[in-house]
């Protein structure tokens, strides 16, 4: 078998969660929708990252995402009012998906065009897009919080029988992947998709190659440049997904900074995830992982000397959880991941030759 | 000579100019090549041979001057048009992915699909096999080509360019990184596609190379054609002088040696890469004061690895190492340098010099630290300057002044740069890796005289190079290293090509090349 499955971490992870599902029942659908805007932006950074481009803007592309797509959903919704129909689809809401996804793309276009063709600092540029966006999005969201408009609402979930969801060991499984939104869906098929292609196809060939020996594939006859352009501005679909995801499938609002470091930490785990999908699926489930360990103590904290222990650490403790496990993932403890040979390198045509 | 001769030119280059700021690398050369003949460019590092087949593989864009394909003008704007008019180019660096298969590699950027989204292995690995088993080669196509030797990489280079059934075929120094045996075979190869009728434009520095292979030779000197000769009526004092414009002495006589006592003593030591393998095996050799041992080897087989463990940028994790008596074997560069070891590295540029500096700051990266170039914490510029331009007058560095950055000189004149600050002083040990690595003739010459003179004054030398040649003509006793261990130390006068070459490919004397090579692998 060649790399598509070839990520050990994967059965960790696995054993984890079962084994976190198992004690806590309510964290599973917490989990999975934690997980859903980390894996979305580790979509976006493979985009990036696997045709040789750094992209640390996807913080600030998903922030611009959450706020375009919020704020164009309640203004449509306030022009064409109509009530919801299957998983809380209106014509609003897909207007403010598409605006949030076209704002996340316009941000990588600029991306695009300061690494690819100005052949600016990659890093810089991602810099300038996270500093941009939570300027940009704090201030407009402050001048119309004044006459906000009415929320627009948010999908909603698509629901199964509890006959099905209260199936033992599949029930957590079901209730976690399938009985979720649109975009959760389109997270999921994602994963699948990319990875499918990334070792299946012509296009996923090309990208590996552009990524690690650009020059090799431009002796080929391929575009290096037409296919960052095309894979950085496609990586931004991800991002606007993973922005509109929080305010209008998770939450219905928008609040200055509320992607609060998920961008980056999808960055960390895509590499823990070694730049395939599904690696990054699995690592952003450990992240999320944290997150719903920390939610379900809060709640309901298991029986038994177990809770007791759990609930005698600070909460703070598990709130700084996917932070502490993104900085021991960043510090190479799990092993080395090894990036795109031409990750962050600007790529020049003609070089003087001997 | 070829009847072919008289025939029509497939391929013609007229007046092709290029520019670059500062350089001239094409001056309107013109070249004409026919189908079934092996056009030989021959030229020095830097005449501009790459720059033309650049442009005309479409990776630069001419100033002047237009390519002509069976009489008609066309235009290659980029290598995807070069392929399109079936021209196929081995290049001078592998131009490969290692992390992707022979199979992706070869087929990459001109995919056999299954449907609109999923390529089709099957049926590439087929023919990849089946084209590889024509020439001899067995080649599993699903293997990572990173996982090959340089030479198998380059008969993966040579299918590659042929699988797109091209016309013209050209190839870039393609014997630079293979032992005489594997450049034999390649040679083999060229015939066959010659007599297929192909048009093979095979571009070299190495004169006998030339001579052997090559139908025409086109001679080019600092960007202009300078000459061009039948094999038959030519000889190699004559190339060599055509291609650097003065008679020069092909190989320096190294004269007598006195070799003395050991200096280094290397003793059963093993070495990591980067990525922790272990790829340096019980390795033991000394190297005498007053004498050159040279370390022959294809690239890739631990003598980087081994140079760090020796000049102190790597650790050796068991064995010793000793110079003149003293273990040095956790020996960091600063310590090393104040015993006498100078260190010309294999990559200059990156690890020579700091190239923005200008060179009289090259040449103290050393000593800057204490007198006379220090006075306490403050530098004495004066003092820097007056030693550089005595170091610049002494190892002819041709620069307009000792305040220019490096990066502004040729290669030849950064490395005798380098030179000039590792080779003075109370030196004991010179570790050379790699010095003439791409550099012309002239600077050629004045290293290998700078290291003869150096070892006559009982300097103890370790010599690493690629280049076979090199090692063959300057070393009293020659280690052949292959897979990470010196396989065998011979004696540098009476050891011949063929030999070294046998143990380099095989790591023993065998003539199994075929099969061993494919181990070489992994």
């Amino acid at each position: 078998m060649d790399a598509l499955f070839d990520i050990p971490i994967i059965g960790l992870v696995v054993q984890f969660a079962v084994y976190l599902f198992d004690q806590f029942p309510i964290v599973a659908p917490i989990i999975a929708a934690a997980a859903v805007p980390i894996v979305l932006g580790a979509l976006c950074g493979f985009m990036n990252e696997r045709s040789g481009v750094v992209n640390i803007g996807i913080e600030g592309m998903m922030l611009l995402a959450a706020f375009t797509a919020w704020w164009t959903a309640s203004l449509s919704a306030q022009l064409i009012p109509t009530g919801p129909g299957p998983l809380g689809i209106t014509p609003a809401l897909l207007i403010g998906l598409a605006c949030g996804i076209g704002a996340a793309c316009l941000a990588s276009l600029l991306h695009a065009w300061l690494s690819i063709s100005v052949r600016a600092d990659q890093i810089i540029s991602g810099t300038i897009i996270n500093i941009f966006a939570f300027g940009i999005t704090g201030y407009l969201n402050l001048l119309i919080s004044q006459q906000a408009p009415p929320a627009a609402g948010q999908f909603s979930k698509f629901l199964l029988p509890g006959s099905i969801t209260q199936l033992p060991v599949v029930g957590f499984l079901v209730k976690s992947f399938v009985s979720v939104g649109p975009i959760a869906m389109t997270m999921l098929i994602g994963v699948i998709v990319l990875q499918v292609l990334l070792f299946r196809s012509r296009w996923g060939l090309r990208t590996r190659a552009v990524g690690e020996h650009p020059r090799a594939a431009e002796t080929v006859g391929i575009d290096v440049v037409r296919l960052r352009y095309r894979n950085v501005i496609l990586g931004g679909v991800f991002a606007g997904l993973a922005g509109a995801y929080l305010t209008i499938e998770f939450g219905n609002a928008f609040q200055s900074g509320m992607t609060n470091g998920r961008g980056f930490i999808a960055l960390a785990a895509l590499i823990f995830g070694r730049w395939t999908p599904i690696g990054a699926f699995g690592a952003a489930f450990l992240f999320a992982a944290s997150v719903g360990l920390e939610r379900s103590i809060r709640i309901a904290p298991p029986t038994g000397s177990l809770g007791e222990l759990l609930t005698a650490v600070p909460g703070q403790f598990y709130g700084a959880l996917p932070y502490l496990i993104t900085i021991v993932v960043l510090a190479g403890v799990v092993g080395r991941s090894i990036p795109p040979k031409a990750v962050g390198l600007p790529y020049e045509r003609e070089k003087t030759g001997g | 000579m070829t009847p072919e001769l008289h025939s029509p030119a497939l391929l013609e280059m007229r007046g092709i100019t290029k520019r670059y700021p500062g350089v001239v690398a094409n001056d309107g050369i013109s070249l004409q090549i026919r189908a079934g003949e092996i056009h030989a460019l021959l030229g020095e590092n830097g005449a501009g041979k790459t720059t033309l087949m650049n442009v005309l593989y479409g990776l630069a864009a001419p100033d002047e001057g237009e390519i002509l394909m069976e009489g008609q003008t066309i235009k290659i704007a980029s290598p995807h048009d070069a392929i399109e008019r079936g021209i196929s180019m081995v290049h001078q660096h592998f131009m490969l992915v290692p992390v992707l298969s022979v199979a992706d590699n070869i087929l990459l950027g001109d995919e056999p699909m299954k449907n609109l989204v999923f390529v089709d292995r099957s049926v590439a690995s087929a023919r990849i096999r089946e084209l590889g088993a024509s020439f001899g080669w067995e080649i599993d196509p699903d293997r990572p080509v990173g996982q090959l030797s340089v030479g198998w990489q380059q008969r993966v280079e040579i299918l590659k360019a042929i699988y797109r059934n091209a016309k013209v075929l050209v190839l870039d120094e393609p014997t630079a990184v293979l032992t005489p045996q594997e450049t034999k075979e390649i040679f083999g190869v060229l015939r066959r596609l010659k007599a297929e009728g192909y048009a093979i434009i095979f571009i070299s520095h190495k004169l006998y190379e030339v001579l052997e292979i090559a139908d025409t030779i086109t001679v080019i000197r600092r960007g202009k054609v300078v000459g061009s000769r039948q094999p038959a009526a030519t000889n190699e004092d004559d190339l060599a002088e055509l291609m650097v414009g003065r008679e020069v002495e092909l190989t320096v006589d190294r004269g007598e040696s006195h070799p003395a006592g050991s200096m280094l003593e290397v003793e059963g030591i093993f070495v990591n890469d980067d990525r922790g393998r272990e790829v340096v095996h019980d390795v033991t050799f000394e190297v005498r004061a007053g004498e050159i041992f040279g370390i022959a080897g294809v690239a890739g087989n631990g003598q980087d690895e081994l140079v760090g463990a020796v000049t102190g940028l790597r650790r050796a994790h068991r064995g010793t190492i000793r110079l003149g008596g003293d273990d040095v074997t956790r020996a960091d560069p600063r310590r090393l340098h104040k015993m006498g070891v100078g260190f010309v590295p294999g990559d200059r540029q990156r690890f020579g010099l700091v190239l923005s500096f200008p060179l009289s700051d090259n040449l103290v990266l050393n000593d800057y630290y204490h007198p006379p170039y220090a006075r306490g914490l403050v530098r004495d510029d004066d003092a820097i300057l007056r030693g550089a331009e005595a170091a610049i007058a002494r190892y002819d560095v041709r620069t307009p002044s000792a305040t220019v950055p490096s990066q502004t000189l040729s290669g030849g004149n950064q490395q005798k740069l380098i030179v000039a600050r590792e080779f003075e002083g109370d030196v004991r040990l010179l570790v050379l890796d790699q010095p003439t690595r791409g550099l012309d003739v002239g600077s050629i010459e004045f290293i290998h005289r700078q290291a003869i003179a150096r070892r006559d004054t009982g300097v103890a030398i370790l010599l690493v190079s690629a280049e076979l040649d090199e090692v063959l003509e300057l070393s009293d006793r020659i280690g052949v290293m292959y897979r990470g261990r010196i396989v065998e130390i011979l004696d540098g006068r009476s050891a011949s090509r063929e030999e070294v070459g046998l143990l380099m490919a095989t790591g023993g004397r065998s003539s199994g090349i075929q099969q061993q090579i494919v181990e070489t692998g992994s």
